[in-house]
């Protein structure tokens, strides 16, 4: 009996542990892949495009993505996205947008779910320097939602 | 991994030319005259200090539209006349103290011929690389006794306009050794810098990337041969430390300020990537 309890217990406590959030600096990158989801839940593909346009990510500004064809102006400084959940993994595509230098040595796609060594980090799009401790560019949450809309991007 | 970023290159480099709707497309090959007598040099063999980086060097002009490249080509449509004009009647005011003009000493703006082609350059009684505005503005506290204008400043971004615009169709020649090597040195180092939360430098974007979309924007090799600028969007003459600003600023970084010692090195390593690029001050851009 006693037993039971406690393991119902360390469950219980276990579950919101598991579910708490893996901070930037805490992610573990294997080849540029990072394993398990960084908020232990799977994300939302509906909240993609909009942090793939203007939002956050503005991914949009690099890559053409077929399915996001009513956002005008897709950029091609990146590869089109279209059959990226075919050609990557879903810890590969975590890792990618998590931080694309880890997979792509040197690359020009900036690191979103990364918060320091910054050259000069400035406030926002201010010009100026940063006020505090620099957020990452995307949250947890959205670096999910993002891999969860790019997995559904699979070749005809 | 790296194997994987020469393999993706090559299929998105296919991929890229099929799906993407962009702007229309200046026809690159336009060559550009002004007025039908001055012929530009748009397009040329890179300095050999590029050491390969960049094998022709292109001026902004051959990435804009054709509507943006044609205001260009006349002084009738060229928006930024009427600034030349207003600097041509401030090159004769006196002003400050000593009761003199531009033309008290220099006679007319003519005389400036050829200057913009070697700026930025090494003053030698200053001991630094100095760019026009230091040059206007010493001539005005010193010779003239009148308040330096402001780098921003409306009659300061006019007068290097007029002076910049007695180059025009010259090729821009700025020196990179002797005295000013280590500036240049110094202003090589920030242009690969990869600044900022989004981590780009210069390079990254004007020149790994040139001619790619940068969402609706063409981008350029960010040559600064037709500086001061128009921007149609600011309706007004863009001088090109602001320039460098709003391009270290979008890297969501801490931007230096105009007429910092790190601009003027940027300013000197920039224009000589543009070496044989005519000057084309002052240039049209959307
Ligand atoms: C400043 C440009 C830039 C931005 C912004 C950008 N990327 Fe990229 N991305 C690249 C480049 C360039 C590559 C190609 C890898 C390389 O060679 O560096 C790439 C590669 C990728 C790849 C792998 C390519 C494939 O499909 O095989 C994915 C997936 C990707 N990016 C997703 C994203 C997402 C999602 C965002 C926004 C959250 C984003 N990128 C924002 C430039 C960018
Ligand atoms: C995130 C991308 C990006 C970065 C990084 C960047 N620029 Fe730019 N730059 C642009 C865009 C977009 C334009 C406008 C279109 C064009 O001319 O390329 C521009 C324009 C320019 C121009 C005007 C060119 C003309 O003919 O009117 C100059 C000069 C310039 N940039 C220099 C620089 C320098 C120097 C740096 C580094 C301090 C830099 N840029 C960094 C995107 C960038």
């Amino acid at each position: 009996m006693k037993l039971t309890k406690l393991t119902l217990a360390a469950a219980l406590l276990a579950g919101p542990a598991i579910a708490e959030e893996i901070m930037p600096v805490d992610v573990a990158y294997v080849d540029g892949a990072i394993e398990s989801s960084l908020t232990g839940m799977p994300g939302d593909a509906a909240n993609a495009p909009a942090i793939m346009d203007k939002g956050a990510g503005n991914c949009i500004a690099c890559h053409a993505v077929s399915a996001l064809s009513d956002i005008p102006f897709h950029g091609e400084v990146g590869p089109p996205l279209d059959g990226a959940g075919s050609r990557w993994s879903e810890a590969e595509l975590r890792g990618i947008v998590a931080n694309a230098k880890m997979t792509f040595e040197g690359s020009v796609m900036p690191s979103f779910y990364k918060n320091d060594g910054f050259t000069r980090p400035g406030d926002g799009y201010t010009g100026k320097a940063a006020s505090g401790p620099v957020q990452p560019l995307l949250t947890a949450q959205q670096v999910e939602d993002v891999v969860a809309f790019l997995m559904t991007l699979k070749d005809e | 991994m790296k194997k994987r970023t020469a393999t993706t290159s090559l299929t998105w480099l296919a991929l890229a030319s099929v799906s993407l709707a962009a702007p229309a497309f200046a026809d690159e090959d336009a060559a550009l005259v002004v007025n039908g007598e001055i012929e530009m040099v748009t397009e040329t063999e890179a300095p050999a200090h590029l050491d390969g980086a960049l094998s022709t060097i292109r001026s902004g002009w051959t990435f804009r539209t054709s509507e943006t490249q044609a205001l260009q080509m006349d002084d009738f449509d060229n928006p930024a006349m009427v600034f030349v004009d207003q600097a041509a009647e401030a090159w004769n005011t006196a002003d400050g103290s000593e009761g003199k003009s531009c033309a008290s000493c220099h006679e007319g703006a003519e005389t400036m011929t050829g200057l913009r082609a070697s700026m930025p350059k090494w003053n030698e009684a200053a001991g630094e690389v100095w760019t026009m505005e230091m040059y206007i503005n010493d001539c005005r506290e010193k010779r003239m006794g009148a308040e330096p204008w402001g780098w921003k400043a409306q009659p300061m971004l006019n007068m290097t306009a007029l002076i910049g615009a007695q180059s025009r169709g010259l090729p821009m020649n700025v020196a990179i050794d002797g005295p000013v090597q280590e500036t240049w040195e110094k202003g090589k180092e920030i242009y690969y810098t990869r600044y900022g939360q989004l981590e780009l430098s210069c390079a990254n974007c004007h020149e790994d990337n040139y001619d790619n979309y940068i969402r609706a924007d063409h981008l350029s090799q960010g040559q600064t041969n037709g500086f001061p600028v128009y921007r149609l969007k600011q309706a007004n003459l863009i001088a090109v430390h602001n320039r460098f600003k709003g391009c270290i600023r979008d890297t969501m970084a801490e931007t230096y300020s105009e007429g910092s010692p790190e601009f003027v090195a940027l300013e000197l390593y920039v224009a000589s990537r543009g070496n044989g690029l005519t000057v084309e001050t002052p240039a049209v851009r959307n």
